[in-house]
């Protein structure tokens, strides 16, 4: 198989075989989640499910009052990276060319340099927030193997996705390649690792507060 | 035959003056990424170069790749030096036919044993004898016995150096190229579909001034002329950066000779000379006609998906395999949690009640 060949199958059934574990994974992950059977609570409900559902998906996703200094780092660069990943995923014209083809409808791209700047504070977001994990006693007390293989599956389509676009490293087919691979390997871990955060984190924020809201406890 | 005459008093029977020639070689030179002064070398060599015997071998091919040389350029100084080396053996520029034809390839073959170029265009099918055959001997055989005296082989367009369109899924006669046959010869691949008429002299320059041939890469072409891509040398390149794409062949975007990037443009993967060499006497070149470029230069092009799909596109239908597998997904969940549930029933049911008689 040559360097051509290798692209044909990375963009062909590589990438169909990567989508396909993800779609599969993710489905079945959240359906078996929605579908466990929870007893019944046959308590009287204090209040309501929905609005302190809502109110815990919000007050989670702000900076709170009393915040630590390190809580406020951890929020702040953790914004940086979602939000820059999400901007150079959705954004970049390549990306949307890809996603134009699932999808059938596609959006306005971003010119190339905001793009690249997005993808270099993602990159040293996630440096940071690496570096944190190393430095901090408990951070690393907690990590497992776990935390440092996402880690590791989520910056190198980072990373080689800058060197495809800047050209450095290798040519352009076989950095493209290792672009994709790095990927699908991303597409294959997510339903399988915690990276199925991607789907569950609102909804396990709302279960938090809507239990609180069952049984009258400000959430 | 006239094997005995050099270049040198060739190009002075025809009237090509010295200041002519010397322009060439320094074009020649200027194009193979030779030092400057290697003008007056290749000139030196070129001029007393004996006009080598060239068998030219055609297989599965479309005569594109002859087109290409002796149409286009005719009647630039290039041809010339296409009329220089002695070609001895060519369907369909020779005048010979039948059983005169392959005589004078067989002289050509013995009086210059170990010396004569042997050039190929077109691939060759293994997958049956009577898929392709000269005079009743197979292109197989044809090829094995022709290449026994050569000194090298040119291997000339995507066809001969990579099997090319023959070769393609499903590749009913089981088409390859040169190099899949041929192992203890020099090969050189020039690939394209076609290639570029003076990639082939510069080629044949190279050999004539040096005795052996050029630096290839990977694939065996010339790094002179396949060291970059066509993106890397595009005029349009700066669009690319700035992100300005043509969306559709006659947009705004298109028409301000944006990148065709999202056109499905394959210059980001290919390797060839078209965007500095460029076509029809350095006309222009497919990009700056408005189109993308194919990747002919490269293997399997022409199994490398859509020529309009996004190289940041897939090449296979992703939407309907995630749709079945969303389903699959869902049927896996549902039975697994029945199955949980089922499970759950039994244990409820299993459970004995402790009673007084217990304690």
């Amino acid at each position: 198989m040559d360097t051509q060949q290798l692209l044909d199958f990375v963009r062909g059934p590589g990438l169909q075989f990567a989508a396909a574990v993800f779609v599969l994974g993710m489905v079945y992950r959240m359906l078996h989640l929605i579908l466990l059977g929870r007893k019944k609570n046959l308590a009287e409900p204090r209040g309501g499910e929905w609005g302190p559902g809502l109110r815990t998906i919000w007050h989670r996703s702000i900076q709170s009052v009393g915040l630590t200094p390190r809580g406020h780092f951890i929020i702040i660069v953790g914004y940086v990276f979602h939000f820059g990943f999400m901007i150079t995923l959705l954004f970049l014209s390549q990306h949307i060319d890809l996603l134009r083809t699932l999808l059938r409808f596609s959006w306005p791209a971003l010119p190339p340099g905001l793009i690249t700047i997005a993808a270099i504070l993602t990159i040293g977001a996630m440096i940071a927030l690496l570096v944190h994990r190393f430095t901090d006693p408990v951070k690393r007390l907690i990590s497992d193997y776990q935390d440092y293989l996402t880690w590791t599956l989520t910056f190198l389509p980072l990373l080689t996705g800058i060197m495809l676009k800047q050209g450095i490293g290798l040519g352009y087919q076989q950095m493209l390649i290792v672009h994709i691979v790095t990927l699908e390997l991303l597409l294959i871990a997510i339903p399988f690792t915690k990276l199925a955060h991607m789907l569950t984190t609102f909804s396990a924020r709302w279960y938090n507060g809507a239990i609180s809201g069952f049984r009258g406890v400000q959430s | 035959m006239m094997d005995y005459e050099t270049l040198g008093e060739r190009l002075a029977q025809q009237g090509v003056s010295r200041r002519a020639f010397l322009k060439f070689c320094t074009a020649m030179a200027s194009l193979m990424a030779l030092p400057p002064g290697t003008a007056t070398a290749i000139a030196e060599a070129l001029i007393k170069a004996r006009r080598p015997s060239v068998i030219w071998l055609s297989f599965q091919e479309c005569t594109g790749c002859t087109e290409s040389l002796t149409r286009s350029y005719s009647p630039t100084l290039e041809s010339l030096i296409f009329d220089m080396i002695s070609l001895d053996y060519h369907h369909t520029l020779q005048a010979a036919s039948g059983t005169a034809a392959e005589a004078a390839r067989e002289t050509a073959m013995k009086e210059n044993y170990g010396k004569y170029l042997v050039v190929v265009d077109g691939s060759i099918p293994i997958g049956n004898p009577g898929y392709g055959a000269h005079g009743g001997v197979s292109f197989v055989d044809h090829l094995q016995q022709t290449v026994k005296g050569a000194a090298a082989i040119i291997a000339v367009g995507t066809c001969a150096a990579f099997g090319g369109i023959p070769n393609a899924k499903p590749n009913p006669t089981g088409a390859v190229s040169v190099s899949d046959l041929i192992k203890d010869k020099p090969i050189i691949n020039i690939s394209g579909c076609p290639p570029i008429p003076a990639v082939i002299t510069g080629v044949l320059a190279h050999y004539l001034t040096f005795g052996e041939l050029p630096e290839l890469d990977e694939l065996g072409r010339p790094k002179s002329f396949y060291g970059q891509t066509i993106h890397d040398r595009c005029y349009r390149r700066p669009f690319y950066d700035q992100g300005k794409f043509a969306k559709s062949f006659d947009d705004e975007g298109a028409r301000n000779g944006w990148c065709l990037f999202e056109l499905g443009c394959k210059g980001p993967t290919t390797h060839n000379a078209c965007a500095t060499t460029k076509w029809n006497g350095g006309t222009s070149f497919p990009i700056e006609s408005g189109h993308g470029c194919l990747g002919c230069s490269e293997p399997h092009f022409w199994d490398a998906g859509s020529f309009y799909t996004p190289l940041s596109a897939p090449t296979e239908n992703i939407a309907t395999v995630a749709a079945g597998a969303a389903v699959v997904g869902a049927g896996v969940a549902v039975a697994l949690s029945a199955a949980d549930r089922a499970k759950k029933r039994r244990a409820q049911q299993a459970h004995e009640k402790m009673t007084v008689k217990d304690l």
